[in-house]
């Protein structure tokens, strides 16, 4: 057959990409993640990793666990829907070892987030001017904020 | 490892759940948490939005979001009587330390906005990823390293991820950005850590005036069933057909 | 925050496409461009431009070779790049870049000069020594057949595969177009003529770049330039410019009388930070100018000399046409904000992965690359180098 003869370089040509395809499927059946396709196109595994990261913030049911007492002063006031963190910060920490203490905030700064008056704020939230409400006096030497007046 | 046992008895069942399992050195064991149980999103009520910042600090705080990079943030507008399309807009660093003070019109009554000095109405509006069911960012992504887990959320396999920024290209909103360090895609996961074991985003739960609140739509006692039978509610870029989950109540028509 | 105007949404402030993106469709463009002007010869026997034949496709494989390396560079983990091959998303319009390319390059280009040259390979390896003898035996693939016979059969095959080589070239490049062009998210992307008009401004960059390095290698080597050769590309490259032109214009326009949401910022853009670039780079230096220079050729009698500074000048301005066309479409893309209130800068890094050295060395690599191929592989018509002179 000297079709087959003369064609023959073309099929040496052809052989090289039969060999690179097997060796692609060989390489890609090692590589490709276990869990990849599990739920979707996707690594199936990353779902549970991305769960298993730390918390920072330890949830207010957290805090009310050892603070019960705090939380039912909260109740009373103006901030019970307000959770322990949004003020304290991130306490996660001081969960899992209570002997880490959180660091004291300071009113001045962290009441006029909320309460510096502002016409951009909804109408109703309450709103104060700083300066000239309490001239820098921190604010819990009049206001006590567990159960908010 | 101080938490003694008379602390764990009082917890509340999900809390005491999530603890148990930092506790115990395997927080990715959530053994009561089935995927295909839940179908997660958010609610964000504008009129309750005072503009604090508390959650984009409370973000950055629980994924160690890198300076300048925002996987939730907030906006203030200012929308003008004549120019309903060309609202002003601004967010300093995110809002994270919140927004300059706007003076109050003389004539305002004490506590209540009336007419602030500018003409116009001012209100500020919370982002994150929307987490869209139809979600382009995952459409683009050349190697599967995004995706919508089947609860809904929108993730980043991190591990995978090339760092292409084709789905920073592909979002509408925004949402997504480069991990400086990372140097891989990067974004709001929902607090997805925190979600699976039974409590809720830190964006959430550091709101003081509940403005944001996180929904699951297969729970059939979720109060968000009932919140939008009665609110008017609407998605962002709804144009933009994405399939976006994160409701806004009372949303300009402005907003974009 | 320093270059912003307006209102950015925080985190697009940072342009994540840099200078190595508008890189990559630009270098592609020139494959592209190279193999169709390839394929006039061989598929539509077009004659005259015979003696660029050669030269056209080894222009298209060194610049193929670079073309995935902006890609690499840019990616935040240049590593996990085979992920593309092992895990390709099906809705992902990058995920089959790597298939299309070495679909190109290997089944298309290599193959086809392999065709073409095989019986000068053959020829070599029995001419050369040393090491270079064995590089071009390997090159054979252990077979010395050159019987008329298999050379027609040859022939026959590489006619095949330019056939299927032209439709290739235009998906390797229009699919580049369709990554920009199918992001709902971006209304500077967002048009269904992105391709076309990535596919014909890729002809018009590649098809002017082997007729500038045609005239250049030639007078490199002494030989006179082929009149009718250069004229008659110089014809294609008008033709196919007027078309490239009114497709681009006619994008314009759309946009310009649409004037959707998205146009008052797009329009602002385009006076302010795309000025430059814009209008007067891509539009004015880049378009109108070449295409003027060429149509002069067309009308009048001019003597050859003049003619060759004008395809010249023509070529290299369409260059820059073509490379500002990419940057507008990928640095333009980006410099706006997706909320239509507001405009960052991108500040071009010098020297890091993603700086404009690399973007020069890149540029420079493929030329680099080509010298290597003639060298191998020489191009010319006429057999002139008495080194490389086959052994009877």
């Amino acid at each position: 057959m000297s079709l087959t003869k003369d064609a023959g370089h073309l099929f040496r040509f052809a052989f090289l990409f039969v060999v690179a395809f097997v060796v692609f499927l060989l390489v890609r059946h090692f590589v490709v993640p276990k869990s990849f396709g599990e739920y979707g196109h996707y690594r199936g595994a990353a779902i549970g990793e991305i769960a298993a990261r730390p918390l920072h913030y330890a949830g207010h049911e957290t805090c009310e666990t050892c603070h019960a007492d705090i939380a039912e002063a909260k109740k009373a006031g103006k901030h019970e829907n307000v959770s322990c963190e949004a003020c304290h910060g991130p306490l996660a920490k001081h969960a899992n070892d209570p002997s880490i203490q959180p660091v004291k905030i300071n009113t001045t700064v962290l009441c006029i987030r909320c309460h510096a008056e502002s016409a951009a704020k909804p109408g109703g939230f309450p709103q104060i001017d700083p300066v000239q409400h309490s001239g820098g006096v921190p604010c819990e030497t009049c206001h006590q904020p567990h159960n908010g007046l | 490892m101080n938490l003694d046992r008379r602390h764990f008895l009082v917890m509340l069942p999900a809390a005491a759940i999530a603890w148990k399992y930092v506790l115990a050195g395997t927080p990715d064991a959530s053994p009561n948490y089935t995927m295909t149980d839940h179908w997660w999103s958010m609610l964000i009520d504008i009129p309750k939005c005072i503009g604090c910042g508390n959650c984009v600090r409370a973000c950055a705080a629980e994924n160690d979001v890198p300076d300048g990079h925002f996987r939730t943030w907030v906006e203030r507008y200012h929308v003008n009587d004549w120019h309903m399309e060309g609202p002003e807009v601004i967010s300093p660093d995110g809002g994270k330390e919140g927004f300059p003070a706007v003076a109050q019109s003389a004539g305002g009554g004490e506590g209540f906005s009336s007419a602030p000095q500018d003409e116009g109405k001012y209100f500020f509006v919370p982002k994150l990823c929307n987490h869209c069911a139809d979600s382009p960012c995952t459409q683009v992504c050349p190697v599967g390293a995004t995706f919508i887990a089947p609860d809904g959320v929108v993730l980043v396999d991190q591990t995978y991820c090339l760092g292409c920024a084709y789905c920073v290209q592909a979002c509408p909103y925004g949402c997504r950005y480069i991990h400086p360090e990372k140097k891989v895609a990067d974004k709001c996961t929902l607090c997805y850590h925190r979600i699976t074991k039974g409590l809720t985003t830190a964006c959430c739960e550091n709101c003081p005036t509940g403005a944001r609140k996180l929904v699951d739509l297969k729970d059939p006692n979720d109060p968000i069933h009932a919140f939008l039978k009665t609110h008017y509610v609407q998605v962002l870029k709804p144009q933009m057909a994405t399939g976006a989950k994160v409701f806004y109540n009372e949303l300009d028509g402005s907003v974009r | 925050m320093s270059g912003v105007e307006g209102y950015m949404y925080p985190n697009e402030i940072t342009l994540y496409w840099s200078v190595l993106i508008v890189l990559y469709p630009y270098i592609t463009g020139l494959v592209a461009g190279a193999f169709i002007l390839a394929s006039l010869v061989r598929v539509f026997n077009v004659k005259a431009v015979a003696p660029t034949y050669r030269l056209a496709l080894l222009t298209a494989l060194a610049f193929l070779i670079v073309a995935p390396l902006p890609l690499q560079l840019h990616l935040g983990h240049p590593g996990r790049s085979p992920e593309m091959y092992f895990t390709p998303h099906a809705t992902s319009a990058m995920a089959m870049f790597g298939f299309v390319y070495l679909w190109y390059l290997m089944a298309v280009l290599v193959f086809e000069i392999w065709l073409d040259y095989r019986s000068d390979i053959v020829h070599l390896s029995q001419s050369t020594t040393g090491w270079l003898r064995r590089l071009y035996r390997i090159m054979t693939l252990g077979s010395q057949n050159i019987s008329p016979r298999s050379l027609a059969i040859d022939h026959k095959v590489g006619w095949i595969v330019t056939i299927v080589g032209i439709p290739s070239a235009f998906i390797l490049h229009g699919y580049v177009g369709f990554i920009f062009g199918s992001l709902k998210a971006n209304p500077w992307w967002n048009s269904p003529l992105m391709p076309v008009v990535f596919i014909f401004s890729a002809m018009v960059s590649g098809i002017a770049a082997v007729l500038l390095l045609y005239m250049l290698t030639t007078w490199m080597r002494k030989m006179p330039i082929d009149m009718p050769c250069v004229d008659t590309i110089a014809m294609y490259l008008f033709y196919i410019f007027i078309l490239d032109f009114s497709l681009e214009m006619l994008d314009l326009v759309h946009r310009v009388y649409e004037a959707d949401e998205s146009f008052r910022t797009l329009n602002f853009m385009v006076h302010t930070r795309l000025y430059f670039s814009q209008i007067v780079l891509q539009i004015c230096i880049g378009t109108l100018v070449p295409i003027l220079l060429l149509a002069i050729v067309q009308v009048t009698k001019l003597p050859a000399l003049v003619r060759r500074r004008i395809y010249v000048v023509s070529g290299c301005l369409v260059q820059i046409g073509v490379f500002a066309m990419r940057w507008n479409v990928v640095i333009g893309g980006q410099l706006f904000s997706k909320s239509f209130l507001g405009y960052t800068t991108y500040k071009m890094a010098l020297v890091t992965r993603e700086g404009l050295l690399v973007a020069i060395f890149l540029t420079i690599l493929p030329l680099g690359i080509l010298w290597v191929l003639m060298k191998l592989l020489p191009p010319w018509p006429e057999k002139e180098q008495g080194s490389l002179e086959p052994a009877a």
